[in-house]
């Protein structure tokens, strides 16, 4: 039985009719047109299809859309302000760390939810946070460099 | 099934849902329903879900019942809602300082999605004998409370777990609070897990709890996970220890009766005489852990 539910998606609100069946994932990709988030494992291994739910970063691929009635998700798409990269996603160009691209928004994600929670991680720590996003391109370096860079602009820009 | 040769990008199954905002509300849909699937996190069902292992007909969300979710230090103990978050427990002071075995225990789980995802009660009633929060439980001796149509029951963790994915909760019965009584002054705990990658669920994990008396092991508890058909405690080791003093070679010899008293198999990660053989250094390395913490006081 098809549900009608609404969220803030990406600071607007939508209004979406839902199958009980149906994924977060997909209704952000198929029925809303957003799709920077992505589908790789389909079962909570590889943090593709990460967004952040009411700030947190949890797995599309594992969260019914029915589930998020009311709550306020943040997709890749949203980062951007008036045109202008998010720092992080600045980060992430400086330190060349994309290359397929398609882990990037996941890891993007994560990294905002791990920066808002904790402005200065070491590198034990930012690995320990991203330890749920698999990139199979194996840039783990440059993305690790990238996060840090970006947890520097922060502090710059608080100056 | 081979998850490889499954479409998980969909739930190929279709039921009606409901998403109750009090246990009142919950009482009343399982009073009304023949039969229901339970959802917390997600992170285990769904996944069965998609590979057809659960097909349920009606899904019930607790997610929306926000008295099934708190962390709350009482006279007799921590009350944990069974809904509330891994990474809830995880960010918790209380939890961190006073029940330290449980934090790294609840850390030990998956990736920070994981832990924002899942619950603590979703680790217990899945039941995998690898659950990572179920030795550190077992070890502090917790009580569960479960409700249901046919109203409240009180179980203790060691009585719960009854085989792979199988537990003592009937149909439309819930796991509702997990309460964990205070260590003893003079104790100490310990968590250790061995996985092929950290984000894996473990091939072995073993949770210690060590009261000393007098420079002896006063009391003593050992609980391993992934070695029996359900987590385990080592109920003979445990005896053998109590009164013992504390000696390298007691404590090599606990780990050997350990290693007797399990039951391990082989499977994808890891074989049977490998689990056997580790379990004698994890014992000893978590009960030195655990000896070491109880020094401290």
């Amino acid at each position: 039985m098809k549900k009608l539910i609404e969220f803030t998606l990406n600071g607007r609100k939508v209004r979406v009719e839902v199958e009980p069946n149906e994924l977060l994932l997909n209704v952000l990709r198929e029925k809303l047109c957003l799709t920077g988030t992505k589908y790789a494992c389909g079962i909570g291994e590889c943090g593709a299809c990460t967004v952040l739910v009411d700030g947190e970063a949890v797995l599309s691929c594992l969260t019914l859309a029915i589930e998020v009635d009311g709550k306020n998700v943040v997709t890749i798409e949203g980062l951007a302000k008036d045109g202008k990269l998010d720092v992080i996603q600045e980060a992430f160009l400086d330190e060349g760390a994309v290359q397929c691209g398609y882990c990037i928004p996941g890891f993007i994600l994560t990294a905002k939810a791990l920066l808002k929670e904790n402005p200065s991680p070491t590198e034990d720590e930012i690995r320990e946070y991203i330890k749920g996003n698999l990139c199979r391109c194996t840039g783990y370096v440059n993305i690790v460099r990238a996060i840090k860079r970006a947890s520097e602009l922060i502090k710059e820009g608080e100056k | 099934m081979d998850i490889n040769k499954v479409n998980t990008k969909i739930l190929p199954v279709s039921f009606d849902y409901y998403a109750p905002s009090s246990i009142e509300e919950l009482l009343s849909i399982l009073k009304r329903e023949e039969e229901v699937v339970f959802l917390a996190g997600g992170t285990d069902l769904l996944v069965k879900m998609k590979q057809r292992i659960v097909e349920p007909k009606v899904v019930v969300s607790l997610n929306r019942i926000s008295e099934l979710s708190f962390i709350e230090e009482k006279e007799d103990g921590l009350h944990i809602g069974a809904v509330t978050k891994l990474r809830a427990i995880e960010k918790s002071d209380v939890v961190r300082e006073k029940f330290p075995v449980l934090y790294w225990g609840v850390r030990a789980i998956g990736s920070v999605q994981i832990r924002n995802m899942g619950t603590i009660g979703g680790n217990l009633c899945n039941a995998s004998p690898a659950a990572d929060s179920a030795p550190p439980l077992m070890v502090l001796n917790a009580e569960l409370k479960t409700i249901g149509v046919e109203g409240e029951r009180r179980i203790p963790i060691n009585e719960f777990f009854v085989g792979p994915g199988k537990t003592v909760l009937k149909s439309k019965e819930l796991l509702a609070e997990i309460k964990v009584p205070y260590l003893p002054p003079n104790s100490g705990t310990s968590f250790i897990k061995i996985a092929r990658t950290s984000m894996d669920i473990a091939k072995i994990n073993v949770a210690v709890m060590v009261r000393l008396e007098n420079g002896r092991i006063g009391e003593c508890r050992i609980a391993l996970g992934a070695v029996a058909p359900t987590p385990m405690r080592a109920r003979k080791a445990e005896e053998f220890l109590t009164g013992k003093e504390v000696t390298d070679e007691n404590l090599r010899r606990a780990g050997e009766i350990v290693s007797k008293e399990i039951r391990p198999i082989t499977d994808i990660r890891s074989t049977a005489e490998y689990r056997r053989e580790v379990s004698k250094v994890l014992t000893y390395d978590a009960l030195r852990i655990a000896i070491r913490e109880a020094s401290k006081e």
